[in-house]
Formats: C-alpha cells, sequence, structure tokens
C-alpha cells in the first residue's frame, strides 16, 4: 500500500455524493507523477477510487469495465451501486490467498423502488469485506489523517456545493500530514443527474 | 486429458437428419406430449404457475412429490416430462441463483436465470465427449465437459418470477434450449387444448385471483379423475407493494419477503372449493 502512496475519500450528501483523490504517484518517498488518475467512472452515477499498488489500479479498472460491460449487455441494464459493490467484493475475494493490493472506495448514488435516487457509498479492503456508512469512507496511505478531519469536517445533509467545499478541505488537509500521498487533487461530486468534476491544486512538497 | 474430435472415446449422439432436423430433440419434446399437463399464466399483478400432480397408484405417498420447486425466493419453476431431469435441473437452477447472489448480492433477474437453465438444456443437445481424467488441474473444465451430451433433458419447464426491472414475467424453455416469454401458455399432454382454452378466456387485465381459477379450469378441461388438493400444485408470483420494498429485509432473518410461493394443501382446497 505504501510502495506507490495515494488515497481516497468519499463522501455522502444530501441527494448527492462525492469521491476524491489525490494525484500523486512515487515509489517509496520518490514522487514520480502529479498526474496519476485512480478514480474512475464506472456508469453515469458510479465512481470507483483505487487507492493502493498503482500496477493493480490499471489491471483492476480493467478488470472492472470488462465485469460491468458483461452485466449490462447480459442484464440489459445499467449495474446499481449496490450490486457494483458485491460485483467489486468478490472480485477481490476471489484472489483471497494472494491479494490485488488495492483498497477501492465506491461512490454512487443508487436507484430506489420508488424510482428516485439516495447515495451510496461504500468501501472494502483488500480482500473485499464491504464497509458501507452513511457518512464517509477512507482509504489509501492518508487514511487515519482522513479519517481525523472528516470527523472534525462533515455534517449531514450538504448540498452538492458544500459537500465539494467539506471533501475538498478534508482531502488537502489530511494529505498535507502524509508523505505519500498530495500533488494535487481531483474532486467529482455526483448528483442523480450530472455530475461535477474538479481538478485542485495542493502543496508541491 | 481429452480427446477432441475424434478417438475411440468420443461419439456423437445428436446428427442433422438431411432435413435438418435434429430427431433427438423432436423425441424430447415427444416426451415432453406425454408428460402431464402443466401451465401459466401471468396476470396484472403476478403469475400463477400449475400442474396436476398423478401418482400411478393409490399406494403412492403423494405428498411428498414436488413438481412445481421454488429456485430463489423470487422465482418457482414446473415442468412436464421427465422427472428426475427435472429434479437435476431444479438442482443446477438453485446453483446458478446462489452463485449468482455470491457475486451480485442480489437473487437474479427471472430472465437472466431462464438463460442460465436454457444453456444448461441447450448444451445437452451437443454432441458428448467422453473425457479421461489425467489428473492435472482440469477439474473445472472436465465437469462442464463430462455434463455436455448424452440425451437432451426430457422436460419443458415454465419459469416464473419477479425482480425490480421486468416486474412478473412467466417463460417456456423446451429441450432444444429455446425459450420465449408468454402471458400464459401449457405444456405436456393437453397443451394445444389447454392453449386454445387459455386464449379464449386470456385479458391483460386478469387479476391474480382470476388467473388461479382460469388455471384450475383450464386444467380441468383434461383432468382425468378427480381434482384435490392431493392431484394439483399451484405457485404464485405475487408483486410487492412499493411499501414492502422500500421495506426492505424481514425483521430478523435479514431476507427480502419472497415474491414467489407455493400455495399450501388447505389454499389449494378453498380455491378448488370455489
Amino acid at each position: 500500500m505504501q510502495y506507490n502512496g495515494g488515497s481516497v475519500i468519499a463522501m455522502a450528501g444530501k441527494d448527492c455524493v462525492a469521491i476524491a483523490s489525490d494525484l500523486r504517484l512515487g515509489v517509496q518517498s520518490l514522487g514520480i507523477s502529479s498526474n496519476f488518475q485512480r478514480v474512475f467512472p464506472v456508469t453515469d452515477r458510479i465512481y470507483i477510487g483505487l487507492p493502493g499498488l498503482a500496477t493493480d489500479v490499471t489491471t483492476l479498472h480493467e478488470q472492472f469495465r470488462y465485469r460491468v460491460n458483461m452485466y449490462t449487455i447480459k442484464e440489459e441494464r445499467e449495474i446499481e451501486p449496490q450490486a457494483f459493490t458485491q460485483m467489486v467484493s468478490s472480485t477481490l475475494y476471489e484472489r483471497r490467498f494472494g491479494p490485488w493490493f488495492i483498497e477501492p472506495v465506491i461512490a454512487g448514488m443508487q436507484k430506489m423502488p420508488n424510482g428516485e435516487y439516495s447515495p451510496w457509498i461504500a468501501a472494502t479492503d483488500l480482500i473485499g469485506c464491504i464497509n458501507f456508512a452513511k457518512d464517509f469512507v477512507v482509504a489509501g496511505t492518508a487514511s487515519e489523517k482522513l479519517f481525523g478531519v472528516a470527523e472534525g469536517l462533515w455534517e449531514p445533509d450538504l448540498e452538492p456545493d458544500d459537500l465539494f467545499e467539506t471533501i475538498s478541505q478534508t482531502l488537502l488537509n489530511a494529505v498535507d500530514r502524509d508523505a505519500y500521498s498530495g500533488w494535487g487533487a481531483v474532486v467529482h461530486v455526483i448528483t442523480k443527474d450530472k455530475v461535477v468534476t474538479r481538478t485542485l491544486k495542493g502543496r508541491m512538497d | 486429458m481429452a480427446t477432441a474430435g475424434g478417438g475411440a472415446y468420443s461419439y456423437s449422439l445428436t446428427v442433422f437428419s438431411p432435413s435438418g432436423k435434429l430427431v433427438q430433440i423432436e423425441h424430447a419434446l415427444a416426451a415432453v406430449a406425454q408428460g402431464t399437463t402443466s401451465l401459466g399464466i401471468k396476470a396484472s399483478n403476478g403469475i400463477v404457475i400449475a400442474t396436476e400432480k398423478k401418482s400411478s397408484s393409490i399406494l403412492i405417498d403423494d405428498s411428498v412429490i414436488e413438481k412445481v420447486a421454488v429456485i430463489c425466493p423470487n422465482i418457482g419453476i414446473v415442468y412436464s416430462g421427465m422427472g428426475p431431469d427435472f429434479r437435476v435441473l431444479v438442482t443446477r437452477a438453485r446453483k446458478s441463483a446462489q452463485a449468482y447472489w455470491k457475486i451480485h448480492g442480489e437473487y437474479p433477474p427471472t430472465k437472466i436465470l431462464t438463460q442460465e437453465i436454457a444453456n444448461i438444456m441447450q448444451q445437452a443437445t451437443h454432441s458428448g465427449y467422453v473425457i479421461s481424467y489425467d489428473g492435472t488441474n482440469f477439474g473445472a473444465l472436465i465437469s462442464v465437459l463430462a455434463h455436455r451430451g448424452v440425451r437432451p433433458y426430457g422436460v419443458s419447464l415454465l419459469v416464473a418470477g419477479w425482480d425490480i426491472t421486468r416486474g412478473p414475467t412467466l417463460y417456456q424453455v423446451d429441450p432444444s434450449g429455446s425459450f420465449w416469454a408468454w402471458k400464459a401458455s401449457a405444456i405436456g399432454k393437453n397443451m394445444v387444448n389447454a392453449k386454445t382454452f387459455l386464449e379464449k378466456r386470456y385479458n391483460d387485465e386478469i387479476s391474480l385471483e382470476d388467473a388461479i381459477h382460469t388455471a384450475l379450469l383450464t386444467l380441468k378441461e383434461g383432468f382425468e379423475g378427480q381434482m384435490t388438493e392431493k392431484t394439483i400444485e399451484i405457485g404464485v408470483v405475487t408483486v410487492p407493494s412499493l411499501a414492502e420494498l422500500e421495506a426492505g429485509k424481514v425483521e430478523g432473518t435479514g431476507r427480502y419477503k419472497p415474491t414467489f410461493r407455493k400455495l399450501t394443501e388447505e389454499e389449494v382446497r378453498d380455491y378448488l372449493a370455489l
């Protein structure tokens, strides 16, 4: 987990969710890139963040893309966040004794039986144990710091703009206390009919 | 290892006839046509599947016979044709539903499960190879290949289920592995008469209660002997209300309320009395 560094956080708001990650790729303490993408769209309403070993970020992203595409074709419908979270979990548990070095974070809007959408955020450990939360989930090398700042800043029912501010401040301040994360950040705010993506500048030391 | 494409231990069992038919499949359909009648009707608020359960001797304990089977909480099936073949398919379908649950955390939509069953039945229409096992790690591969061929399954199935995307749906699967969605269908001995009867009786607004009575009436048409709760089996799909869906999991068990269930003998008796 510490080899390449990187951190991801997801937060739930009022009819919206946000997922954010830093952009650093390193080898131990040596910085390699300040533009490394580890948060990916899965559907129009689901994003997944894959902090951990960079080579597994790429491979798992392709694995999930393949499985989601097969699901979409077979089932003739888009996958929902809940089913996708289960899929992520079982994909990781398949490698129970030689795991992917990834701790995924999932954020999306889940379709409810009445046709409305509700926020869905979840994270798993590297062998797929699901942690489903109502407030926020964190993962990566700065996870302890993210936990601390998020505990202090998060509040229930934040509107998209306020959620953006909260998750951005949480991430930027947490990664400044972590040598393996930082070098800029990307934030996605997901609502039922649109996603707003913003890239943030951070400390470069 | 497999002696694919020839060798002393591989033999083809289904061969196209010059006219383009697979006679083994036609024979399988003939086996189905000899089986007891089963039928399914899709109503506006659910589905009913029903079959007659006739035993050849009064000495048989017919309370143990099961012709309508629950596959998973939202799907049930009924068959016409060969009982043992059905039993195998039920086991395979249940496994498939659980495998789906393990990956997606929910039970399969009716169409997906129907496709799975249809695939199993289609694979039995291919010619089979006898696989010898050489002790290497081909276990998974060989268990798949060893199930292929030999002969087609001698059953037609009616698959009834409910899912959130397509609502209540009723499918028929044939020994060839082809499947269709129906508003109402019948399979087995009296299927032609039963279908004509259903065509006259069916309308899109029919309620589940009416559909159950229509099902019994249709069965009665070709029924030999007394129709009682012992000689009839009924399964119903009920469409859950929005409140039930939002309530989610049942307190205690942590499971969703099943949308498919078999009617008890008492319930069947009550419907027959009306």
